[in-house]
């Protein structure tokens, strides 16, 4: 039995190309196996296989530094998710709605910060921080991590404008003058009709900040007190001692958080989006 | 007739573009009104006025004599059908019906009852609980219906109601959409480009052009007695031919044509000066077709003293679209000329045919003076 040449786009049939993909993905993936895999080693080392054990997940969660390290990004994440939703939505249905003078430089003002190195970003933070609104120290948790928080916002918020007026582009105006024409005010109409169409927007958006938040190490570091101290940043100083495999353990958390995350988001989107299906 | 709508001197433009200019035009309670035109001719700019979407930049609008050039569109006594329908998405059938009277703060219990009533009068009531993807088209626009009318507002306004139908829903709709504003009584506003449905729908349209009122008058009006070519030309098709008046008294009128070196007869004075040019137009279906070939002369024509309204062409082509037949004649003078003839028998007894030498004529009755 003959098999039909591949087509133009069957590129999954074309071995040269099959092998390159295998490359690739052993490129990314051998790296955070191995991560993994030595998170279990029963060894100070993390070089040579030992023996299983559970070791390092216990210090880990035994580390009391490391776990409010770990409490504090988590908080700082979602606080900075939460107000970079709604400023990113704000800023993307204004740019979006209206016409104003000096439209396009707002416009670019706000797609600036995802330009500029986050070392500059980082520098900019503390400077503002020490001269411009000195961040008061000793404040009680979680207002301690007000300085961060605001930096993390300043620069995920306009990942979330961006996905947010994509999404805009497609809405259908009408609709919103509907509802309108059918009795609801300018703020009515927004919630009931346009933040529903946003929903995977949002989703998607809410996602990208809150990853970017968690994992924030430069703009952090540069912001972070002593009592401040976040993930990344606790991390950081671990591995400046030794990397053992208590690092690996923790990244592997990491790693199961973010998983989880795309996991709940994806299907939150399949769950909604599904309508489109006709039944 | 009661005035229910009354624009007063309005005017919009958007930028250097002049959209609407300077329009006056009452509407009465109980109609079924049609604004119509090409597009970019300001028929959507006014309806959407009327809505509340767009604010003149001059002028007034009421409502049953209240001025609600200002009034946002969520305080405004009249809903919409929208063009794309724009229903919401995310709401059940039911639920999109049921918005507009929760934004009033109407109970649960009546919203429902009311709601339940609104799509039965749009025969929908047996698919409340779908999700409009779930839809076709036409009950989509049902729903739009069904939401706007819930609110029983004082006008209903559809912008392009039937445009993105197809033509065997679009005739059955049509009928429709005039049965339901018969048992409701509210008045009808809708902007349509489509002639057919403005003719077919309408009690009154205006014909709009570049920002401008052309004309309104009832559709048989517009039809048989249209004020200029613009008019003459968008609704239906016309021949017309240039010329002035020769001879004009209180029972008769007679218009030279010396392009094609005719005269037409006219069985009614038209009142004007013998220096300015004049159009006669003609329906193509009132221009009737004679055999010339063999030396047949000219025919006949009732009312008509002979020599008059009768001119020589041949048959350039033939369109056969089942109820009625378009040829397509050229006049010796180079002009074309349009002509319908219905197909009353399954065989017609004269059959033309493509280059055939015919002689097209028409009554005294037929034609209509234009000056513009």
């Amino acid at each position: 039995m003959s098999r039909d040449p591949p087509a133009l786009l069957d590129y999954g049939r074309r071995w040269p190309l099959r092998l390159v993909m295998f490359a690739v993905f052993l490129f990314l993936y051998v790296p955070l196996a191995a991560l993994v895999l030595f998170s279990f080693n029963d060894s100070r080392r993390t070089t040579r296989w030992q023996g299983f054990t559970l070791d390092w997940y216990r210090r880990m969660i035994a580390d009391t530094e490391l776990i409010a390290a770990l409490g504090n990004s988590l908080v700082i994440a979602l606080l900075a998710t939460l107000i970079s939703l709604v400023l990113g939505t704000l800023a993307a249905v204004a740019l979006w709605r209206f016409r104003f003078p000096g439209k396009a430089l707002v416009s670019g003002g706000f797609s600036l910060p995802i330009l500029i190195p986050e070392i500059v970003l980082g520098v900019a933070f503390l400077i503002f921080f020490a001269h411009v609104l000195p961040w008061p120290v000793g404040l009680p948790w979680p207002l301690s991590l007000g300085a961060i928080t605001i930096a993390h916002v300043a620069f995920c918020f306009p990942f979330v404008a961006v996905v947010v007026r994509a999404r805009l582009q497609s809405f259908n105006r009408e609709e919103e003058e509907a509802a309108r024409d059918l009795g609801a005010g300018p703020w009515r109409a927004l919630v009931d009709v346009i933040l529903p169409y946003l929903r995977p927007s949002l989703l998607a958006g809410g996602l990208l900040a809150f990853t970017l938040s968690l994992d924030d190490f430069v703009i952090t570091f540069f912001t972070a007190g002593p009592d401040t101290v976040t993930f990344p940043v606790k991390v950081y100083s671990m591995v400046r001692f030794s990397v053992t495999p208590k690092v690996n353990a923790i990244s592997t958390v990491m790693l199961l958080i973010t998983v989880a995350l795309t996991f709940v988001a994806l299907r939150l989107q399949a769950r909604h989006g599904g309508r489109a299906l006709p039944g | 007739m009661r005035t229910i709508i009354e624009f007063r001197n309005i005017s919009k433009s958007f930028g250097d573009v002049l959209a609407v200019d300077d329009v006056s035009l009452t509407i009465n309670e109980g109609e079924f009104f049609a604004l119509l035109g090409p597009s970019g001719c300001g028929k959507t700019t006014l309806l959407r006025m009327l809505a509340g979407f767009e604010t003149p930049s001059r002028g007034t609008i009421l409502i049953d004599g209240r001025d609600i050039t200002r009034t946002p569109p969520n305080r405004r006594p009249v809903n919409m059908v929208f063009q794309s329908y724009a229903v919401f998405p995310h709401m059940s059938v039911l639920q999109n019906v049921e918005y507009g009277l929760r934004m009033d703060g109407v109970a649960a219990a009546e919203r429902r009852a009311r709601a339940r009533e609104a799509l039965a009068q749009v025969k929908l009531e047996a698919l409340e609980a779908r999700m409009p993807d779930q839809l076709s088209g036409g009950q989509r626009q049902r729903v739009a219906l069904a939401r706007a009318i819930v609110k029983r507002p004082r006008v209903l306004l559809l912008d392009e109601p039937l445009s993105a139908l197809d033509a065997k829903l679009r005739e059955e709709l049509r009928f429709e959409l005039s049965d339901l504003q018969d048992r409701l009584g509210i008045t009808f506003v809708m902007v349509t480009h489509d002639q057919d449905e403005a003719l077919a729908l309408a009690t009154r349209c205006a014909v709009m052009h570049k920002g401008s009122l052309l004309q309104v008058a009832t559709p048989a009006d517009l039809y048989e007695f249209p004020s200029s070519r613009l008019v003459a030309d968008f609704i239906g098709s016309v021949n017309l031919f240039e010329g002035h008046v020769i001879a004009d008294e209180s029972d008769h009128a007679v218009i030279d044509l010396p392009e094609h070196g005719a005269r037409a007869w006219l069985d009614h004075g038209v009142g004007v000066s013998e220096t300015v040019t004049v159009w006669l137009a003609v329906r193509p279906e009132k221009v009737e077709l004679h055999k010339r070939g063999h030396g047949t002369p000219p025919p006949e024509i009732e009312g008509t003293p002979a020599g008059y309204n009768v001119l020589a062409g041949t048959i350039r082509d033939i369109a056969y679209l089942g109820s009625e037949s378009v040829f397509d004649v050229a006049l010796e003078s180079g002009q074309r000329l349009r002509v319908i003839r219905p197909n009353l028998t399954r065989w017609d007894q004269e059959d033309f045919i493509w280059d055939e030498p015919v002689w097209v004529a028409w009554h005294a009755e037929a034609a209509a003076v234009l000056l513009q």
